[in-house]
């Protein structure tokens, strides 16, 4: 199974309460979770991540543990080996987009140096044609660039999945499609799992293997997400039943 | 003549031990003050704090019931190695550090919350271990709002009057700093001296004020 997920998560925000319960379970390689926003599509992520901690559960992402409340496994952020794309990239502002890429390729207290060249980042700059940018910084390049710029920064240490929050959130329409393409492509080459979020139906009809419904915290099966009216007040319901969705071809 | 540069290196050592004291706990509890949330927390700022806004002279006082041969840790000090703080250059620095610590605190913590966790949460699950990414991300993003502070300490270090005078005295070469030995000399009466004092202290702030302007230009890149 490449993806095996069951996290629940009270989140307090404010005086409000919300109750995250996420299910999956996928072979897909390229799976997507698709909801509207305050679904809790981005915290989900988190969880995966390690970032935020879940109350329970467990994650297995292709065949690795990362999270098992029951066996007592709770794997760092560090040590979870995720390549994670954020909704705004979280390029590192002071420093070049070589370095950014460079960044995980050095441990210690020091940032890789502005001259230092590494073979392996050097291929990344290649492959996304971003040597013409390398020495810029994050807010002197276009958005297209800085999207590749992330991604190449989350691939470079051969992660072994690739979540990624609104990857084309942030790019004008025309450079969402091309992108689109580039991404599945680079998928397929690299055959890495790949977790997408994304609220755009695009998105969902130009990469998705299969689809995660999620809505107000829970994940949905397909009637529900169809008849969309009063999702959110039917959404605890529909969790009992709650399952995956199958793209149909 | 020969008394102003001995106040002159005096003060200059005094401020700097001062700053470098600041760097590391202004920075460190700055840093905490902004990531950690606990109770209590905006009370401890408070406190922190107060040495800002206190009287000069009444930190003093706190710190000679403290230090003081008979205070808590002015006893234990001298009973277990044998040191005397009071009127000594070490009790001035302690003076400087505590009146000009909020400064760096306060910068750092208020430069510390523009940092974006999410640059941090960035940072970990590249692989990066938690102490790596205060150096590599959170110190350099924060570093103009740090030096900012810092330097606005050294100035107030360089300063400081009521409470080195109630915890390290005026003795001349010893512990008699600039502002100190510009008050001894109006008092007695040597306006020459004094001159020569007041000229020397404003070409010294001038000079920081110099330095600063040069150290602090477009390091940090604006963000995206």
């Amino acid at each position: 199974m490449v993806w095996d997920i069951q996290l629940h998560k009270q989140l307090h925000h404010r005086s409000a309460r919300f109750d995250l319960q996420v299910q999956i379970a996928s072979n897909a390689p390229r799976l997507v979770l698709f909801g509207p926003s305050g679904a809790g599509k981005t915290q989900t992520l988190k969880l995966l991540a390690g970032l935020v901690q879940a109350d329970g559960g467990h994650v297995r992402i292709a065949g690795r543990s990362l999270f098992d409340s029951a066996a007592g496994v709770n794997l760092s952020p560090q040590q979870r080996q995720l390549g994670y794309v954020f909704q705004d990239y979280a390029l590192f502002p002071h420093l070049s987009v070589r370095q950014n890429i460079a960044f995980a390729r050095r441990g210690g207290w020091l940032n890789p140096r502005r001259q230092g060249r590494d073979a392996v980042v050097e291929h990344w700059l290649e492959r996304f044609r971003l040597h013409a940018v390398a020495d810029h910084h994050p807010h002197q390049i276009s958005g297209g660039q800085r999207q590749r710029t992330a991604l190449a920064r989350a691939l470079v240490n051969q992660p072994t999945a690739l979540l990624l929050d609104e990857p084309f959130a942030a790019l004008d329409k025309g450079l969402r499609q091309r992108l689109r393409e580039e991404l599945g492509q680079l998928q397929r080459t690299l055959a890495i799992p790949m977790l997408m979020i994304t609220h755009d139906d695009d998105d969902v009809r130009s990469l998705a293997d299969a689809v995660v419904h999620l809505r107000a915290g829970r994940v949905v099966d397909g009637a529900d997400v169809d008849a969309d009216v009063d999702a959110d007040d039917h959404a605890a319901a529909a969790a009992a039943d709650a399952g995956l969705l199958e793209k149909s071809a | 003549m020969e008394g102003a540069w001995v106040a002159l290196a005096l003060t200059l050592k005094v401020a700097g031990w001062a700053t470098a004291l600041n760097l590391v706990l202004g920075v460190g509890v700055g840093y905490a003050m902004a990531r950690w949330r606990f109770w209590g927390r905006e009370l401890l700022d408070a406190v922190l704090t107060l040495p800002m806004v206190m009287p000069p002279t009444v930190l003093g006082y706190y710190l000679l019931v403290l230090i003081g041969t008979q205070g808590p840790i002015g006893a234990w000090l001298l009973q277990h190695f044998g040191i005397r703080l009071i009127f000594t250059w070490q009790a001035a620095v302690i003076a400087a550090t505590i009146v000009s610590f909020p400064l760096v605190f306060k910068s750092a913590r208020a430069a510390f919350e523009t940092v974006e966790p999410q640059l941090e949460d960035a940072a970990r699950l590249l692989g990066v271990g938690e102490l790596a990414i205060f150096f590599r991300v959170s110190l350099p993003l924060a570093w103009r709002g740090v030096l900012a502070g810092l330097l606005l300490a050294f100035a107030r270090a360089l300063g400081e009057f009521g409470a080195t005078l109630m915890v390290a005295g005026s003795i001349p070469g010893k512990t008699q700093t600039l502002s100190i030995a510009v008050y001894e000399a109006v008092q007695a009466g040597q306006d020459d001296t004094a001159n020569l004092l007041v000229l020397v202290t404003s070409a010294t702030c001038i000079a920081v004020l110099l330095a600063a302007g040069r150290l602090a230009p477009g390091r940090v890149p604006q963000r995206q």
